[in-house]
């Protein structure tokens, strides 16, 4: 048993046990928590399988980002956990029966299906265009993959990102009563009119001579 | 026992089946529903990357790639729905969503 091996059935059973946590825990946060174990693990098993760049970008969007983003939430709410909690044991037969039913299903299907499968078939070395064999890279194997290939997708995923983005801002946003911001759409309908108003008066009490006499000078120099 | 692919996959097999176990037992508790929804995401991750390393293919990790993508945009949509839930009834509770009465 090579330190390969070791890991992996670590990392499995690390992995496993923090995801039975994350659904069994009481404590909302102690189930983030447990979730991120479990992304971490997977990080772990992720490496094994040569995916280093996905291995690392799973520990800084997910570890990083997303799961400090659901810490926030849960946080931020004043959860009534026994409410919630409530028939939590009442379905645990079947629900451990249909998971255990697909578990053993789904090991029968694919430690039998892919038995021919033992050696990993990537790639070791590469060939550059000089002919030399160079390290193979999985960061830049990615990379020219996606942006080559997958150049379309990869703008397509930047714009479901943005969507979310606006999205989640836009739901949760609270505009106060004593807010003193306008209207965007007003601000843009508005017209010379609505800002100016030429008012026409009739004359109700003539400028003195001199006043006039000074005003046509000074037209007159300029 | 060295790890092949069919070890892995049984790993991702058996984590979407706590997984869909976690949707059975907090049907009522809507931030572990999403909690296990992220982790039939990392199940199916796993799975992909599994296949790209014993195949040697590539593309599977482009897809798992996409699969993030997706998969934080979707958790931030969904929280941001949850503190809006929270907002307005004061409890997460899925029970609680009857407005619809669909």
């Amino acid at each position: 048993m090579d330190a390969k091996t070791g890991f992996f059935y670590l990392f499995s059973v690390v992995l496993l046990y923090a995801a039975f946590r994350v659904i069994s825990a009481r404590n909302p946060v102690h189930a983030v928590l447990h979730l991120m174990l479990a992304f971490s693990q997977a990080s772990g098993l992720w490496l094994l399988l040569r995916a280093e760049f996905l291995a690392i970008a799973l520990v800084l969007v997910y570890l990083g980002a997303v799961m400090v983003l659901f810490l926030f939430v849960v946080m931020m709410l004043d959860i009534d956990v026994e409410g919630l909690r409530e028939g939590f044991w009442k379905h645990f037969p079947l629900a451990a029966a249909v998971g255990a039913l697909i578990a053993l299903e789904m090991a029968v299907v694919l430690m039998g299906g892919f038995r021919g499968i033992e050696e990993p078939k990537a790639m070791a070395a590469v060939v550059d265009a000089a002919g030399n064999a160079v390290a193979f890279s999985n960061a830049k194997a990615l990379g020219q993959l996606m942006y080559t290939r997958y150049l379309y997708p990869v703008e397509i995923a930047a714009v479901i990102l943005l969507v979310a983005m606006i999205a989640a801002i836009a739901l949760t946003l609270r505009t106060r009563k004593e807010n003193k911001a306008i209207n965007p759409a007003f601000q843009v309908r508005v017209r010379a009119a609505d800002r100016l108003q030429v008012v026409k008066m009739a004359v109700t009490q003539k400028a003195p001579e001199s006043a006039l006499v000074v005003t046509a000078a000074e037209e007159k120099k300029t | 026992m060295t790890p092949t692919l069919g070890h892995f996959l049984t790993v991702g097999g058996m984590l979407f089946a706590m997984a869909v176990i976690g949707i059975f037992l907090n049907r009522k508790n809507l931030i572990v529903l999403l909690m296990a929804i992220e982790l039939m995401l990392l199940a199916v991750n796993m799975n992909f990357v599994a296949f790209s390393y014993y195949l040697g293919d590539m593309h599977g990790q482009v897809f798992v790639f996409f699969i993030l993508t997706v998969a934080a945009a979707e958790s931030a949509i969904g929280l941001a729905i949850l503190v809006l839930l929270f907002r307005n009834k004061s409890n997460i509770n899925a029970d609680a969503l009857d407005t619809l009465q669909g």
